[in-house]
């Protein structure tokens, strides 16, 4: 039995190692699309924590997301250089941040805004907490979308672009590179990365699940009065939530400012918190494995779609091209999967009780 | 002064807007505790529907004096909203009454997702021009002014709001949705129906929201696929605002949601010296609403429901 198991793993192990190459061999879009699914899962992941874990639902995650998208763009281009005539002098090659530097100031930086907006709504609970976290969701885009006057920070609607991609050791991502005589595109070696961070999310997370920090959580999530009865601050644990599913967040950001080389407000638009929220419920709610697979399937499939989705986009005059017959199947997904497994594809095998209880 | 006294006039029109489209949200949420996504949709659905019927008999009939086209479209828009959200309300929200509290809300953003879609898919998704059918003399009062469509506005939203009092209060349909909020079991009991008095609540809340979004779009002279979005989202921070599932909180958020954000807009300028433009005016709904929710958790005029979510 065990050595099953062992097996399975080193199977799923060396699946995921060899995905992009095969992706690889038919183009590289496929590549990117498991790319941007493995950021996904990780902002699912982020979210997971709040939502899952401690209770709370958080309908303006992608602010975090935001946070360290621009983070990183505006420390690792040449934007910055550009407005302020300070900035070259000081730094006369450009501002290239290293990345060593960048996630930890990203995690950090996202972590702060997540227990500033946590501060504020620590009394609320249920929908006022969905609403006011999707106001400020929807504060910090407005902000990014206009602080382009009277200074420029942000560049307003027009975005950041020049992005430095990632380096690692002096290795760049960004450009092929060529490892026993294979030929690996710039998107695979994303990939990998993307794939190390996920893993590194994946086990903290589950260290977290087991540990006192994720237990107080769930007493939380269960009943607020008698976890603080038990000796739980509760305060504290909430901000803690928050912290610490934004600092996956802003991870998550960062990587995707590298990965893209472009950040603009279009890409942190209420839709997109909202579609993470459905990637948690629509997988199973506090539960690791299916959180991941609503990720990878509302963030993957849509993607497919819209590649095979040419002949019908023919038949019917170009009405219903891939993009909104991609909505038009998200959507279904969405009612079709939550009416019949209102608990979501992959639940928690345990007993949650309260997010079984009505109101 | 006569800046304020025209901001005043204008803050009154949107509110009036965002109290009826909140009273839809507000109601749904005193009885089943959903936050309705889809609520939004709706009112685009309406707005779109008579911009259609309007399109139609312009051709068909251009004798037509433009007040009855605008009231034939509405009632016509009325009735389709209605039937929409009564069709959500069984297939989307009635299977998922007793699932865990998120799950109906999951189905509630694919409702809206979908209805948007279709839209576009039916409407095309460029922007319309929503034709002008009554008179654009704006009458002065002082200095500031208001246009026909404003006071039509205004009066409507009075009318309805009136009617809504009525049925909430004095008849046994009323009755009925007061006692399935305060206890459905209970009510069970007593011989409502719940089911029923749910629809009922579903199909109010969409002519509300079909009128709103009809005066929506004759007062902005657009409609589009996504124009119920930022009036639902404001809608409901107005519900919140006011306390939700309290009808007169809903009013009075909707109102006053809209006095701050014109008045807020129209001196942002002056205030920061020019640092901050009217482009931020979205940004008040949210910031008046957190500031408020911080002091007082139930909104405005509510009870202390806040423990019970």
């Amino acid at each position: 039995m065990k050595n099953n198991k062992t097996l399975h793993w080193i199977l799923g192990g060396i699946g995921l190692l060899v995905l992009p190459l095969i992706l690889q061999y038919f183009g590289n879009a496929w590549v990117r699309i498991a790319d941007l699914a493995l950021l996904y899962v990780m902002l699912a992941l982020g979210l997971n924590i709040v939502v899952g874990y401690a209770g709370l639902l958080d309908l303006g995650y992608v602010a975090f997301y935001a946070v360290g998208a621009y983070m990183f763009a505006l420390m690792a281009s040449p934007h910055l250089a550009e407005t302020f005539e300070g900035f070259v002098a000081m730094f006369p090659n450009g501002l290239h941040t290293s990345i060593w530097l960048v996630i930890p100031l990203g995690m950090l930086l996202a972590a702060c805004t997540g227990v500033l907006l946590g501060l504020p709504v620590l009394r609320l609970r249920g929908d006022y907490l969905a609403i006011v976290t999707l106001g400020f969701g929807e504060i910090i885009r407005i902000f990014l979308n206009n602080l382009d006057q009277p200074v420029n920070i942000t560049n307003g609607p027009k975005g950041i672009g020049q992005i430095d991609s990632v380096k690692i050791f002096g290795f760049d991502l960004a450009k092929r590179h060529e490892i026993f005589g294979y030929d690996i595109a710039s998107v695979t070696l994303y990939y990998y990365l993307f794939l190390v961070l996920v893993l590194a999310t994946i086990v903290i997370c589950y260290r977290l699940q087991d540990s006192r920090i994720g237990r107080a959580w769930m007493a939380i999530r269960e009943d607020e009065i008698a976890a603080k009865a038990m000796g739980i601050n509760v305060r504290n644990m909430k901000l803690l939530a928050f912290g610490m599913g934004a600092s996956f967040g802003g991870v998550a950001g960062s990587m995707f400012g590298a990965f893209q080389g472009f950040v603009s407000p279009e890409s942190f638009s209420l839709m997109e918190s909202v579609m993470i929220v459905a990637m948690v419920v629509l997988g199973g709610l506090g539960h690791i494995p299916g959180v991941i697979l609503g990720a990878v399937l509302l963030s993957a499939l849509p993607e497919v779609l819209r590649y095979v989705a040419g002949p019908l986009q023919q038949m019917t005059d170009g009405r219903l091209d891939a993009s909104i017959l991609r909505q038009l199947l998200i959507a279904l997904a969405m009612i079709v999967i939550m009416l019949m497994r209102p608990r979501g594809l992959w639940p928690t095998p345990e007993h949650a009780k309260s997010l079984d209880r009505q109101s | 002064m006569d800046i304020l006294l025209q901001q005043i006039i204008n803050g009154l029109v949107l509110g009036s807007m965002y109290a009826l489209i909140a009273l839809g949200y507000t109601m749904v949420y005193g009885i089943i505790q959903l936050i309705n996504f889809a609520h939004g949709e709706v009112l685009m659905v309406g707005a779109l529907t008579s911009w259609s019927c309007i399109g139609l008999m312009q051709e068909a009939m251009p004798y037509l004096p433009g007040w009855l086209m605008l009231l034939i479209a509405a009632i016509i828009a009325c009735v389709v909203a209605a039937s929409l959200n009564f069709v959500i309300e069984k297939v989307a929200y009635r299977p998922l009454r007793n699932s865990p509290r998120l799950a109906p809300l999951i189905t509630a953003i694919g409702v809206s997702i979908l209805l948007q879609t279709l839209a576009m898919i039916i409407w095309k998704p460029n922007y319309k021009a929503y034709p002008t059918l009554l008179s654009s003399t704006p009458y002065e009062i002082g200095t500031a002014v208001i246009t026909p469509t404003q006071i039509l506005v205004l009066v409507v939203t009075a009318i309805a709001l009136a009617t809504l009092m009525y049925l909430v209060n004095y008849t046994r349909l009323g009755r009925a949705m007061r006692a399935t909020a305060e206890n459905p079991r209970v009510a069970a009991l007593m011989g409502v129906k719940p089911d029923m008095v749910i629809s009922a609540t579903f199909i109010i809340g969409a002519v509300l929201a079909a009128i709103a979004g009809i005066m929506y779009a004759s007062n902005y002279g657009t409609a589009h696929h996504t124009m119920g979005f930022l009036p639902g989202l404001k809608a409901f921070t107005a519900a919140v605002f006011g306390g939700i599932g309290n009808l007169a909180g809903a009013v009075v958020g909707g109102l006053l949601l809209g006095l701050i954000e014109s008045i807020g807009s129209g001196y942002i300028g002056d205030l920061t010296g020019g640092v901050l433009g009217s482009q931020y005016t979205d940004i008040f709904a949210f910031i008046v609403l957190i500031i408020i929710l911080t002091l007082r958790p139930s909104g405005l005029l509510g009870e202390r429901v806040a423990d019970r979510a």
